[in-house]
């Protein structure tokens, strides 16, 4: 067999993710947050003052990356979503249902600071803006899918259900990142754009493409920390469990 | 052994759920009943005025009929669950998407087309601008079909549960929205005397596109959950 093949057929057993997440978790968590670090220190203090909006603007390294990762959360986790039902691989109904709660939690903190930063920008907590509204309803979908995971007692079939429909939720993807374009309210379009030169100074693009990257480490860390719990608790009559179980007795 | 065609499988399901409905044809009223209380409810909160009624009515005749729609959807499978004629549905060997397709349209024929038969009182009752009648009605007939569709998906998911009705309207209400803002924004557009051809086509087209794939997805959902 191919072994690039073979390596991903092994990915999907539960023990050997397990041991190999445990094995990365240190450098994902190491690297998310000194990128953490690096951002908040460039964006905060090293980044100038906007024109304009004074030091409100630098809001924006947390609000917009959280943003990007509402959408890049919710897109990984009806990837996962759709592999788990196609091919029944239990690690991806486990990775799915992990992400939810870090993905509603990134998609609370972008409306959070984002009605943080319109009070005193626009004069108002909130608007019914398409931006705005639609945002609101990916945090829903994220709540619904949580909802409806906790709701079945079966763990595997309710997996299987919630990523089900994550993956009916997708068709507010592009309704969430086109929304700027399609209606013209009061949330701005998009200043950094991934062809041609972005619309924003380079002192402040750098410290936000490092949040940007930051907060992927921070996902991946996160994620495999909740995965590997998920793991342990779904196979909990396992062999390798009971090993692992046996192993950590002596220390507790 | 022959099993018949697809045909005459969808002429049963239809007769057999037409029959059940006819049999318990009190209960069929009773979304109307609720969707003309809701309605009835704006008037006390908000002051009698025609004025301010006026502003709010078309809205609050589409949330209405929403809200009756939703509370309706939780019988959809509810029956069919307990006495076992759903999962000899799943087990036969016609395509589970058609007949799903027609207990879909036979719901969406005895609970929603009453409300949509009700809606011009609803809207007489909150002082709707008679221009606007014909939108509202446009949208209501363009939207309310959809809403079924997308809520039948829903509760195929939640089927297996007891007390599901809180968890469906989590799952249900952020998938209405869409539909919601559309519907409304004809009957507004229609309110200001604007062309309010463009809201209606795309509800017409998310009509469109549902009919072909939410019985397909219906029917996915509900394997998941009977499983």
């Amino acid at each position: 067999m191919n072994p690039l093949l073979l390596w991903f057929h092994k990915l999907g057993s539960p023990p050997y993710f397990y041991r190999l997440a445990g094995r990365l978790l240190p450098w994902l968590w190491a690297l998310a947050l000194a990128g953490l670090a690096l951002g908040l220190y460039g964006g905060l203090f090293v980044a100038p003052r906007d024109y304009q909006q004074g030091d409100a603007f630098r809001i924006i390294f947390v609000h917009v990356p959280c943003a990007w990762m509402s959408l890049f959360v919710y897109f990984f986790m009806a990837a996962n979503g759709f592999i788990a039902l196609v091919w029944r691989i239990k690690l991806s109904e486990t990775l799915a249902m992990a992400a939810a709660p870090i993905g509603a939690a990134f998609t609370f903190i972008c409306l959070a600071t984002g009605s943080i930063w319109g009070k005193p920008m626009w004069g108002t907590w909130w608007t019914w803006d398409a931006r705005l509204t639609s945002e609101l309803v990916l945090l829903f979908l994220y709540l619904g899918v949580i909802g409806l995971y906790h709701a079945i007692e079966d763990r595997r079939q309710a997996a299987r259900a919630a990523a089900f429909l994550a993956l009916i939720g997708i068709v507010n993807l592009p309704i969430v990142h086109f929304s700027v374009n399609w209606w013209n309210t009061l949330h701005q379009g998009s200043t950094v754009k991934l062809f041609g030169p972005s619309l924003i100074d380079a002192r402040m693009l750098w410290p936000l493409l490092t949040m940007a990257v930051a907060t992927k480490f921070l996902f991946a860390a996160s994620l495999l920390s909740r995965a590997r719990v998920d793991l342990l608790e779904l196979e909990s009559g396992k062999d390798w469990v009971r090993q692992i179980a046996l192993a950590e007795e002596p220390r507790a | 052994m022959s099993y018949g065609t697809a045909t005459s499988a969808c002429r049963a399901v239809f007769v057999r759920d037409f029959g059940l409905v006819w049999r318990r044809r009190g209960d069929a009223l009773n979304p109307v009943l609720f969707a003309i209380m809701v309605v009835a409810l704006f008037p006390f909160a908000l002051g009698p005025e025609p004025k301010a009624l006026q502003q709010i009515s078309a809205g609050a005749v589409l949330v209405a009929l929403l809200l009756a729609g939703l509370l309706s959807l939780d019988a959809l499978f509810r029956s069919d669950l307990e006495d076992g004629s759903l999962e000899q549905l799943v087990l036969s060997p016609h395509p589970l998407a058609l007949l799903l397709a027609c207990k879909i349209a036979v719901h969406w024929l005895t609970t929603a087309l009453p409300l949509l038969l009700v809606a011009p009182l609803l809207g007489e009752m909150l002082y709707l601008p008679r221009p606007v009648l014909g939108t509202l009605m446009a949208a209501l007939a363009l939207s309310t079909p959809l809403l079924s569709l997308i809520g039948a998906v829903c509760v195929a998911l939640t089927v297996g549960m007891r007390r599901s009705g809180m968890l469906l309207a989590l799952l249900v209400l952020p998938l209405y929205v869409p539909v919601l803002i559309f519907a409304a924004g004809a009957c507004n557009a229609a309110q200001q005397g604007l062309p309010t051809l463009a809201p209606l086509l795309w509800l017409g087209a998310a009509l469109a596109l549902a009919l072909v794939l939410a019985p397909l997805a219906c029917a996915a959902a509900l394997r998941i959950s009977l499983n």
